[in-house]
């Protein structure tokens, strides 16, 4: 079976193909079953694959296969080739899976849309874009997939390409996000001219022999590499373009949260662990982003009014998490919370999505209220996506895979007091927005009635029920090793990514990171029910206050960058437009058409004129005679 | 012959085209459009014919040659020859009439046939300069060739064609004057070295030149080739040329004749005088660098469509500029697939921007918008050849970029971000492009029929072998190897390490007085000796 392991990005790009070649033509149950189909089939392959794989693991744990050569030029040898192991395992199921989920409620969600098959179209090739950046053997295809779903986020978010703010907010993805590729690409360039290659897996063992921990050149590298994974996966300070990436449609923030796109750069980081192993202080600015980006987010999300905004900064706050954990060397854990997050983020934002469209298009959350009668699918599904966001201990996936991270973040040798208060803080912080959506928008009396007749049907319905029922068991993939030993995913893991290597903490250290972020998310809920569901009114006042505003806006970053990149670039655009360099030509052409109009003028067939110009020349000649 | 033939087919065509053109327009369409098509038939099958000869030792680069005497009393000769350099050129010749022809299908109506023809002239003329070892007949052809291209501007041009017409052809004539004055001088001194007076450019190979005398003969041919490219600060003459040219010269130009700088570079500016350019190198890549970002903000900040694509000419040129300077085996292959894919990304664009001028009367950027709706087929072609323009991997303009920079690292580091930032640029003005026209609020009072048939198909035909390039360029890489390898031996340039255990990236040199000749006679180095080894292995 592991030879099928092509048809698993193969099948979307097919997707992608027929769609565009012939949606027009074909009907929207055909689109449908293309699209989905496409995406559903590519999943089915690869849970044989990886039942295939986890039956029989091959030697090295870990499977090759070569497509094609794709260039091979003075010792750079690039292959369409594709690279599976453990790692590749959880994103491809992850990215298929989940994919297929949001797939399906599009078939529904998006059936009035006049762009039905474009709408497909892209999103297949989103997701044939993530499955070859997670697929690939080398940094060149893995590039390939990277700017793939660049271009991809850009061509969902401006979807409805009408309105002047979806182009806008599709260009600022793009190429705040290409900020960054740029920066990765340098990275290439730096880790070919010094190593010889870019295939991930000889890179590697190169990297690690040649150069000695901390020196300047991996130190270089890693941070290249960084920078590119802070783009994608929207961490500071490249992360203001995905607030705005919310003008797409519902299930395309799904797609883009969950399973493709946001969670790029943490598996660029989990795949290059060797090499930001021995870049110690580029690890740190890892964990160390993390943090911050988990706080910065975490209070952003809070003053929030759009609801998808909200789920927005949740995203670029919970992948704060897994960059802390990365960053702390607790590799496994970081991948764990990646997929708790998939299932309840894609969950959350489905389900916002079925409230949003109930209201038509109704996306301030004080205008909603009272929904949870009203809306019951959307309530319940949205309540166990917020539980497990907000990590409500020992009931949902949240919990486990957060909770680990937070006890790495102090029990590691990398981690610290500061990171580890950084992740309690956020740990409240999450507990408080993710409930304050929940009370607000579903709680209180209503202010918006959903439209007459709505009622989500069963392919809006399917999705939701799987994704919240995953949101809940998913964590019990990975306990804590206290209470027993089921750890399936970090042995699974375990020839891929190294173990975090732990302080020798006593009971006082287990009593701190397992009992005090259970308190922490649930004093979050706590103070969200006081504050929100008791004090409604003044919550809603207190929004127009001058600090919500400036969290509402995130903290000013979008205001910065305006003033510091946008407007000289701007002026100077404006200034050159009409070619600096065209003035000295122009002069020239000038000079010699003034030149020529004064010389011909003296041509002018008057014998008188000629005479006394001639007897002009013959006074100024004797006068020099004369006066020499 | 074959190349004589090449040469020669699209002169008579031309006239073909002209006389038929007298009884019905219509013909002189279907002749010119039937000759570009069997040229550009005979030209792959011969590709496909000598193909396995590319790698092939004891023959050379060159996979085919003619040199008969022309002036012997001067050295003066007809000398042919190509080798997968000039056969890839030569190609992209035949391939871009062939859409020159079928770009101007409804666009130009008078004088039909005498469009033809000095379309036809061009294009052969364009064989030739590619083909051409002979310095005078090199210089005869770059000459020849802008009188058609000047009036394919001044007669079929828009509303400032006469301006932009006189415009193009002074620059290109001073200089081209420049490097007139370069080819004498070296004829001379070569003369009275060796007693052999030539214009044979693989005896000149061998010149030995003070430093001094080099510099000024490499600038000579610089002032002409960058003029060409162009290079800043130089390319003001483009933007209007492009701007006033109908579709089918904006098609050659962009595609062909602005290529004739980065080709002449390449094979004889170079290899002529490698030291005194390599010296000069850190110039002219700094050069390079300002047309990248300098072009890609003009580009963002124009209004006309037409012109903003001609902006994105000069900051795409940029990039071969500065492959050219680093001038090892990355970059250079990376600069061929540029010139290659370049024709086609931004010659499709120019090719829209036509339709869509005859449709709408305008080029005025400011008054488009929403077009996407009315035109979806039109939209999603801008759309494809706006990623083309901003290297997106998959397309073939990304793989050439990429080799550019990475070529460039060893060289210059600086040079290679400052490059990789114009990527960044060149993101920011391909999606204001799609923006401004395709997307946004509809303008009601545009009428914009989507594609035809044949527009659709002449399109995809331009897409595809982006597509081919971007999955699988190898074959052409194959193919243009010996010949750069052979260039490459001739002009060696000195590896300046970066880092410890930096690579070396060019072949290792010839001995010293060997001519390109000489290396054509030995076997063609392998690229094995390219091989960057895993540096810093203490």
């Amino acid at each position: 079976m592991l030879h099928l392991l092509f048809l698993v990005p193969l099948l979307p790009f097919a997707g992608f193909v027929v769609l565009a070649l012939a949606g027009r033509r074909l009907s929207r149950g055909a689109i449908a079953a293309v699209g989905a189909g496409a995406v559903g089939i590519a999943a089915l392959v690869a849970i044989a694959v990886s039942i295939d794989f986890l039956a029989s693991p091959p030697a090295g744990h870990a499977f090759g296969q070569v497509l094609w050569t794709w260039l091979s030029v003075a010792g750079l040898k690039v292959q369409v080739a594709f690279y599976l192991d453990p790692l590749a395992i959880c994103f491809i199921l992850i990215i298929t899976f989940v994919g297929f989920l949001i797939h399906l409620y599009s078939v529904e969600h998006m059936a009035h849309d006049d762009g039905y098959a474009r709408f497909f179209a892209y999103m297949n090739l989103f997701v044939g874009f993530m499955l070859v950046l997670v697929l690939a053997d080398n940094l060149l295809l893995l590039y390939l997939g990277w700017e793939g779903v660049g271009l991809c986020s850009y061509l969902l978010i401006g979807f409805w390409h009408k309105h002047w703010y979806n182009g806008y907010a599709a260009r600022k993805a793009f190429v705040v996000t290409r900020v960054g590729d740029t920066a990765m690409m340098v990275g290439l360039f730096l880790l070919f001219t010094q190593l010889g290659t870019l295939q991930i897996q000889p890179l590697m063992a190169r990297a690690a022999a040649a150069w000695p921990q901390g020196s300047a050149l991996p130190v270089a590298a890693a941070a290249l590499l960084l920078a590119g994974a802070l783009g994608k996966s929207a961490q500071l300070p490249l992360q203001t373009w995905l607030p705005d990436a919310m003008a797409g449609p519902s299930p395309v923030s799904a797609l883009i949260h969950a399973a493709t796109m946001v969670t790029a750069g943490v598996y660029l980081i989990a795949r290059t662990n060797v090499l930001f192993d021995l870049a110690p202080s580029v690890r740190m600015a890892v964990a160390i982003v993390g943090a911050a980006t988990l706080v910065y987010a975490g209070v952003s999300a809070l003053f929030q009014v759009d609801l998808k905004r909200i789920l927005a900064y949740s995203t670029i706050s919970q992948v704060g998490y897994m960059f802390l954990a990365l960053g702390v060397g607790a590799w496994s854990a970081g991948i764990f919370m990646f997929i708790t997050h998939a299932f309840f983020k894609a969950l959350l934002f489905l389900s916002a999505g079925v409230v949003i469209d109930a209201l038509d298009d109704e996306h301030d959350i004080f205008r909603m209220g009272g929904l949870r009668t009203r809306l019951p699918v959307a309530f319940w599904t949205f309540l166990i996506g917020a539980a497990a966001l907000a990590a409500l201990p020992i009931v949902t996936a949240g919990f486990y895979s957060k909770d680990l991270i937070i006890d790495r973040a102090l029990q590691s040798t990398q981690g610290g007091f500061w990171l580890w208060l950084a992740a309690l803080v956020g740990s409240l912080l999450t507990g408080l927005y993710a409930f304050r959506a929940v009370f607000v928008v579903f709680f209180g009396p209503s202010r918006t009635e959903p439209r007459a007749g709505f009622r989500a049907g069963l392919a809006v319905r399917l999705p939701l029920i799987v994704l919240a029922v995953l949101a809940i068991g998913g964590g019990l993939i990975d306990i804590p090793r206290g209470w027993a030993h089921l750890q399936k995913l970090d042995d699974f893991l375990a020839p891929v990514l190294p173990a975090a290597t732990l302080r020798h903490g006593g009971l006082a250290a287990a009593f701190w990171t397992t009992y005090v972020p259970a308190v922490m998310a649930l004093a979050g809920i706590g103070l969200a029910f006081l504050l929100f569901q008791r004090r409604r009114q003044e919550a809603a006042e207190a929004q127009t206050s001058g600090a919500a505003r400036y969290f509402l806006g995130g903290w000013g970053f979008d205001w910065f960058y305006h003033y510091v990149f946008e407007v000289p670039f701007l002026w100077f655009a404006h200034a050159t437009s009409n070619d600096l360099f065209e003035p000295p030509v122009a002069g020239l052409a000038w000079l010699t058409r003034t030149g020529w109009r004064t010389l011909s003028a003296t041509q002018n067939g008057l014998v008188r004129s000629y005479l006394f110009v001639i007897g002009l020349g013959v006074a100024v000649g004797v006068l020099i005679v004369v006066l020499r | 012959m074959i190349l004589v033939a090449l040469i020669a087919w699209p002169f008579i065509a031309g006239i073909a085209a002209w006389l038929a053109g007298r009884r019905r327009p219509e013909l002189a369409r279907w002749v010119s459009a039937l000759a570009m098509a069997a040229g550009l038939v005979a030209v792959i099958v011969e590709w496909i014919a000598k193909a396995p000869d590319f790698s092939l030792t004891g023959h050379g680069p060159f996979v085919a040659s003619v040199h008969v005497a022309w002036v012997p009393q001067l050295g003066i000769s007809f000398f042919v020859a190509a080798d997968g350099l000039s056969l890839v050129m030569v190609t992209l010749c035949y391939a871009l009439g062939l859409l020159a022809v079928l770009s101007s299908w409804h666009e130009v109506t008078e004088r039909v046939g005498f469009f033809h023809f000095m379309l036809l002239w061009t294009i052969a003329a364009l064989v030739g300069v590619f083909t051409a070892l002979d310095l005078f007949l090199f210089y005869f052809l770059f000459e020849m060739m802008l009188v058609p291209m000047y009036f394919l501007i001044a007669l079929w041009g828009h509303e400032r064609r006469v301006y932009a017409a006189v415009k193009f052809f002074l620059f290109t004539q001073i200089g081209g004057l420049f490097m007139l004055i370069s080819i004498v001088a070296l004829y001379v001194i070569h003369g009275r070295q060796t007693g052999v007076y030539t214009f044979d450019y693989l005896q000149l190979l061998g010149t030995h030149l003070s430093l001094a005398a080099a510099t000024w003969l490499m600038l000579g041919f610089f002032a002409a080739f960058a003029v060409k490219l162009p290079a800043v600060p130089l390319h003001t003459w483009l933007p209007d040329a492009h701007t006033q040219a109908p579709t089918a010269g904006s098609l050659v130009l962009a595609g062909l004749l602005i290529k004739i700088g980065a080709y002449g570079m390449i094979r004889f500016m170079v290899p002529l005088f490698p030291q005194a350019a390599f010296r000069a190198a850190p110039v002219f890549m700094g050069l390079a660098v300002l047309g990248i970002l300098y072009g890609a903000v003009l580009a963002f900040a124009q209004h006309d469509l037409k012109r903003m694509v001609a902006y994105t000419s000069v900051s795409h040129m940029g990039f071969v500029l500065l492959a050219i300077f680093a001038w090892n085996t990355l970059a250079l292959q990376g600069a061929v697939l540029e010139i290659v894919c370049h024709a086609f990304s931004t010659g499709a664009l120019f090719a829209i921007v036509g339709l869509m001028q005859d449709r709408l009367h305008t080029r005025d950027m400011d008054k488009m918008g929403g077009l996407w709706l009315a035109a979806p087929g039109m939209g999603a072609f801008a759309l494809i050849f706006a990623l083309a323009s901003l290297g997106l991997p998959t397309l073939g303009n990304f793989v050439a970029e990429f080799l550019i920079l990475l070529g460039t690292w060893p060289v210059s580091e600086p040079a290679a971000v400052l490059g990789a930032v114009g990527l960044v640029a060149a993101t920011i003005y391909a999606l204001w492009l799609v923006q401004r026209v395709f997307q946004g609020r509809e303008t009601p009072a545009l009428a914009l029929p989507d594609l035809t048939v044949r527009e659709g198909v002449m399109l995809a035909a331009m897409a595809a072998p982006l597509l081919w390039l971007g999955l699988y360029p190898q074959p052409l890489f194959n193919a243009v190897r010996p010949g750069l390898a052979a260039l490459q031996q001739r002009a060696v340039r000195a590896p300046t390490p970066t880092a410890p255990g930096a690579i070396l990236l060019s072949p290792p040199a010839a001995s010293g007085s060997s001519t390109l000749n000489a290396a054509a006679a030995q076997p063609v180095a392998t690229d094995t000796s390219d091989a960057p080894a895993p540096g810093g292995a203490q």
